[in-house]
């Protein structure tokens, strides 16, 4: 909890060795994971070399895209200091609600599909944000609670209902598997929403003042920064996003039912804080949230690739958290020590 | 404290007390309006289900009084029932294997507690990572398989009853670990200690209480009870599963703070908790037999989350409204 508050002072230091970096864009930690990406890619490509062919790639650009566009929103809450468990659920309800809608309008746009699940989702996260803004209550148990309840609303409108494929009208169903330019659509969608995600939290006033909230609330309240009404827009973003991944999942699968994107919450939260971003506020980026999802992604066609035990993802995911959070926790004992002895010299 | 505040809003304010009193009109309004709820057969079902919720809600309510959380008990649970599942398998006793077990849930609560209080990292990312992590290992242990055929003796003790009367066998050990806890938690100077942790740690710490080493092995008994529930629930299904409690940690979270315990650490009750176990249960057993969906009842379990930790501060603000119109 105390790693944001020591590494603050060091934006000095930072700022000045952004020059000589890659525009700053990336930190350690995203250079740390690109790293693990190229070892893992090459030693899995060595072992079988199907895993490099066009169709493996597209799979694991088309998965990651969908956790990415899922880890951008999870790192815009989590660097206000909260966290959003909903996603999964928020996911699942928005993929139900656009299949239904197009398995009744068929001539329906795909334009029209994404701003509706948008609108799903963005519903799910204002309810968060106004549970957590005016209940005062912590965001993981409000969003613990909205996990099971937005997933019970899914199974409740769905009953048991399946949507498959067949069901759904043919443009939508193209707009899942088809190109533009050789990038897949899914991924074009993911690459802009984290751009724009990425320049708002880096350059703008609004994005600044998410990291003031995460690093200090206090004192963000105190500098003016209207931090109920940012909590409410994170979590608005967070589902929005959500909302999208629905689509997205809908028309990556085509086949939708109540349960979709159970459990995905784990993975996205992972890929966050895998990427560099703190639990508790304050840093991070969404490059970051980015790559962990792709790092995650990767990781799992793998295993498949490698012929490891499938079951094996889940336990490397919770290592991978393990090792993510112990890491910040090593660098921000450094810093600390490392200010320390600066602080005598003066 | 205010001290002119009525005697009735003061009781309905402890929301503990008030869990109770809801939990005992559940019960009557559920035996009255629901068919079959009040048969015997049904009462040893509901005691059954909520034995495991109960059992690790126990050990639950000390680690969230300190201010922390244990999001791995679920997991734990089901890597104990896998682990169980793969030495029956390979032909141990199953006297070895029980002990095995217990042993197992508390290492792996060890490993929790190492994280929290040696390297001092927050807990709720700690949980959630040995949450992947355990449940993970579990498939590793067992894949989707399950494992059967534990010895009958067992079996039929855990799903028995005392006599023939409608009491499980199971209540036994439950009153009993929940009495224990109880008089730790509210009569023991370990009690005081977990309250002091969470109110203020740093009070704590200046007042002698060694902190750390107590969060380290409140997450040991954590993990302990996890291993039990997990031993328990394999035998009670005659089942070992690597899926076994799935999710059950929401359940668990829900009960501990529906029966009145602070979020925020240092407060709350053990009569509560169980109270809120009770509640949770009974809701759900009697809207099982109104052939509510499994999947429906998870809308009720969450929003009995957030409104249990909603209500406590309305009512604070209520009561700072009424406090406020008084004096002036």
């Amino acid at each position: 909890m105390n790693a944001t508050k020591v590494v603050a002072p060091t934006t000095t230091s930072r700022s000045v060795s952004r020059k000589f970096s890659l525009g700053g864009l990336f930190k350690a930690r995203e250079a740390g994971i690109v790293l693990a990406l190229i070892a893992l890619v090459a030693f899995t490509a060595t072992q079988n070399s199907r895993f490099l062919s066009a169709q493996s790639i597209r799979d694991i650009l088309l998965g990651t895209a969908i956790l990415a566009v899922l880890a951008v929103g999870q790192a815009t809450v989590m660097i206000t200091r909260n966290i959003d468990l909903s996603v999964g659920s928020v996911l699942g309800l928005s993929a139900f609600a656009v299949g239904s809608l197009l398995q009744a309008n068929q001539g329906m746009p795909v334009i029209v599909a994404l701003v509706v699940g948008v609108a799903v989702g963005a519903a799910c996260g204002v309810v968060n944000g106004f549970l957590v803004r005016f209940g005062q209550v912590p965001a993981l148990v409000v969003t613990l609670g909205t996990l099971y309840a937005f997933r019970g609303a899914a199974y409740f409108w769905a009953g048991g209902e399946q949507i498959n494929a067949d069901e759904l009208p043919g443009h939508f169903l193209k707009f899942g598997n088809s190109s533009i330019l050789g990038i897949p659509w899914l991924v074009l969608i993911a690459v802009i929403v984290l751009v724009v995600a990425g320049i708002v939290l880096r350059n703008y006033r609004a994005g600044r003042e998410l990291y003031a909230m995460g690093s200090s609330p206090q004192a963000a309240e105190l500098a003016g920064i209207k931090v109920g009404r940012n909590t409410i827009a994170a979590f608005l973003v967070s589902g929005a996003l959500a909302g999208v991944a629905g689509v997205l999942f809908a028309a990556r699968f085509g086949t939708i039912d109540a349960a979709a994107g159970n459990g995905y919450e784990l993975n996205v939260v992972a890929a966050a804080v895998v990427g560099g971003v703190a639990v508790f506020g304050g840093s991070g980026t969404v490059w970051g949230a980015g790559l962990g999802a792709l790092l995650l992604t990767v990781i799992g066609s793998s295993l498949a690739v490698l012929d490891i035990n499938q079951f094996w993802q889940q336990a490397i995911v919770g290592a991978l958290i393990l090792l993510a959070i112990g890491a910040d926790r090593l660098v921000a004992v450094r810093v600390a020590k490392s200010l320390k002895k600066r602080d005598s010299h003066v | 404290m205010s001290d002119k505040r009525p005697a009735w809003l003061s009781r309905l304010a402890s929301w503990d007390a008030a869990v109770i009193v809801i939990t005992v009109l559940v019960l009557l309004i559920a035996s009255g309006v629901v068919e079959n709820f009040g048969s015997s057969r049904n009462f040893t079902f509901l005691l059954l289900d909520l034995l495991p919720i109960a059992l690790i809600a126990l050990p639950m309510t000390f680690v969230i009084v300190t201010g922390e959380i244990d999001l791995s008990v679920a997991s734990t649970l089901g890597l104990t029932s896998a682990v169980m599942g793969d030495l029956w398998n390979r032909g141990l006793p199953i006297e070895t294997i029980i002990p095995l077990c217990l042993v197992l849930g508390a290492v792996l609560g060890a490993l929790n507690g190492f994280f929290v209080t040696v390297l001092k990292l927050p807990s709720l990312a700690v949980t959630i990572g040995t949450l992947a992590l355990y449940r993970g290992l579990a498939f590793v242990v067992l894949g989707d398989g399950a494992v059967a055929d534990f010895p009958r003796a067992y079996t039929s003790w855990v799903t028995g009853t005392i006599g023939d009367g409608p009491i499980p066998n199971m209540l036994i050990p439950l009153v009993v670990l929940a009495v224990v806890f109880g008089l730790v938690l509210h009569a023991t100077p370990v009690g005081r200690s977990v309250f002091a942790a969470g109110a203020s740690e740093q009070a704590a710490r200046f007042a002698g209480i060694r902190v750390a080493r107590l969060k380290f092995w409140l997450y040991v008994v954590s993990g302990l009870v996890a291993g039990l529930a997990g031993v328990l629930w394999t035998l009670r299904y005659s089942s070992a599963r690597a899926d076994n409690g799935l999710g059950m940690e929401l359940a668990v979270v829900a009960a501990v703070l529906l029966g009145g315990v602070s979020i925020f650490g240092g407060k709350g009750t053990l009569p509560g908790v169980l109270a809120g176990v009770v509640l949770l249960a009974t809701l759900q057993n009697a809207l099982r037999l109104q052939d509510v969906s499994n999947e429906a009842l998870n809308i009720v379990t969450g929003v009995l989350l957030i409104i249990s930790v909603l209500l406590p501060n309305i009512v604070i603000r209520f009561r700072a409204a009424l406090r406020r119109r008084a004096t002036t």
